[in-house]
């Protein structure tokens, strides 16, 4: 068996580029797919059965069908619809409703967590709903959603793999690509298993940073 | 004018205490009722609580006196009835009407009405990510809309009064039970507050934390705020009410003086409920009395 470094050192370039992309979709995608999950959370837990059963309805169909397969629909089938994308925003689109959904629900738990009192407390000083959402319920349900947060975010990361099969050149793209030209796949998939890992780890890392963060009132001696 | 004149007519015709005519009646429930589903909670009740009068509602659990009282800052929505708060209908756009029939105020209406009604609850319902400060200052910034530094020698004025200004920045998580009840009490009193509300104030807390709660509702009673408390504490509520409330089953079954209820009972719901309470609370006997208590 042989291992010849130069076939990444020669590439470096388009890896880069692609890591960029992979990057950049991810980013957008999560950005994108949260703001997404907390309106289809708040629509959820704030509106009445007319808004609800149809989010229900949309949460089902996306929790189980496969990215893939929704990946195809919106690109390929898109245009049928009149919905024509390049494949960068589809990509990001498609990687946005996706975690949208898996978002909505962790946020959905997090905000049944905060004590009812805590709510009625705030009712009885006057401070509206959107105010008691912005400062009484989303700081605190941070601290208890984010380890779960992280994790969907690192899985997206993953999945953003699969925007290959749209033409997206992200890292996957590149690094399969150069490894069926050179035919050196122990190279390439290595290196692309690397990719990943750098990005997951940073992610984890903000993670339990933003965790120290935001839970310090949880702390019983102060600092 | 004319508006202030009747009520105060409606005070002192209703007012069969010995409170002056110029006590202003702030809080009166005509016919209020109350469903949980089928079952119904409140029965009608009739009620005024005069300025800086201190009412103790009392009575066995589920007889109604917590939602009797959180009906008052329409926490609950009270189905039957009508509920003014100095004068002004609370929570509801038309009170005569009953059902599907009756229409909820517009959010802004209920808080009009409620911003001088404070509320303090059992289990505090501090905000746990704001220090102490924050909790009272939040409310001043965001509905009073008070700048920062108003806000905060606001809220040390009322923390210093309830006694915690040295714990100012500290989070709820880090103080005791009694300090934190203390520490609600000062948020809701920033709000400048014509009447207060207190739901069980000491029942979530330790034996030995209780006092140091009660001694500020005293000071409170003392300044002349009016209060409606409910509570187990007895001992309160012989010492500082100017009237007390015993429910029973969704009505009022007496109402009068500390005297009067508690030395004088007559109702025999009432006696029943204060020997059951002076017989779980006398922990100590006479050798003799206690002999003869043993079973």
């Amino acid at each position: 068996m042989s291992f010849d470094p130069h076939i990444i050192t020669d590439h470096l370039d388009d890896i880069g580029n692609g890591f960029l992309v992979t990057l950049g979709t991810w980013s957008s995608g999560v950005v994108l797919g949260l703001l997404l999950g907390l309106v289809i959370a708040l629509a959820q837990v704030f509106g009445n059965n007319f808004v609800r059963a149809p989010l229900r309805v949309f949460i089902e169909i996306i929790r189980s069908t496969p990215f893939l397969v929704q990946l195809f629909l919106l690109y390929y089938g898109g245009p049928s619809f009149g919905l024509e994308m390049d494949p960068i925003p589809a990509g990001i689109l498609g990687l946005a409703v996706y975690g949208s959904v898996y978002f909505a629900e962790i946020f959905r738990g997090g905000f049944e967590s905060i004590p009812r009192g805590q709510l009625e407390a705030a009712d009885c000083l006057g401070i509206g709903r959107l105010r008691c959402i912005v400062r009484i319920q989303l700081p605190q349900m941070a601290v208890i959603i984010l380890p779960a947060l992280v994790n969907l975010v690192t899985v997206l990361c993953k999945e953003t793999a699969v925007l290959s099969i749209i033409t997206i050149p992200e890292l996957t793209m590149v690094l399969t690509g150069i490894g069926s030209q050179t035919f050196a796949f122990v190279e390439t998939l290595l290196a692309l298993c690397i990719g990943y890992l750098i990005l997951v780890e940073a992610c984890s890392r903000l993670g339990m940073l933003l965790e120290t963060r935001v839970g310090r009132f949880m702390q019983r001696q102060p600092q | 004018m004319n508006n202030t004149q009747a009520t105060l007519a409606l005070a002192s015709a209703a007012n069969e205490s010995t409170a002056p005519e110029s006590r202003k009646a702030m809080i009166q429930l005509q016919g209020v009722g109350k469903h949980f589903g089928q079952l119904r909670v409140l029965k009608g009740i009739d009620l005024t609580i005069h300025h800086s009068e201190v009412v103790c509602l009392i009575g066995p659990s589920g007889s109604g006196k917590s939602t009797l009282l959180r009906s008052m800052a329409f926490l609950e929505e009270y189905d039957e009835g009508q509920i003014n708060i100095e004068g002004q209908l609370l929570g509801w756009q038309n009170a005569e009407a009953s059902g599907v029939a009756r229409k909820r105020a517009p959010q802004a209406k209920i808080n009009q009405v409620r911003q001088n009604v404070g509320m303090v609850f059992q289990q505090f319902n501090l905000w746990p990510h704001m220090t102490a400060l924050g909790n009272v200052t939040e409310a001043l910034q965001q509905v009073r809309k008070q700048s920062k530094a108003q806000a905060r020698e606001r809220a040390l004025a009322m923390l210093d009064k309830v006694g915690l200004a040295h714990k100012a920045d500290a989070y709820p998580i880090q103080l005791s039970g009694g300090q934190q009840q203390r520490v609600a009490i000062a948020r809701a009193l920033a709000m400048e507050p014509h009447i207060m509300l207190f739901d069980e104030p000491t029942s979530a807390l330790d034996p030995e934390l209780v006092g140091e709660v009660l001694q500020v509702m005293k000071t409170l009673a003392k300044e002349g705020m009016t209060m409606v408390v409910v509570t187990h504490e007895m001992g309160f509520a012989a010492q500082v009410a100017d009237s007390v409330i015993f429910l029973d089953k969704g009505e009022v079954v007496a109402r009068g003086t500390p005297q009067q209820i508690f030395h004088d009972a007559e109702h025999p719901r009432l006696q029943q409920f204060l020997q059951n309470y002076l017989d779980r609370n006398a922990f100590w006997q006479d050798g003799k009395d206690a002999a003869a208590a043993k079973p």
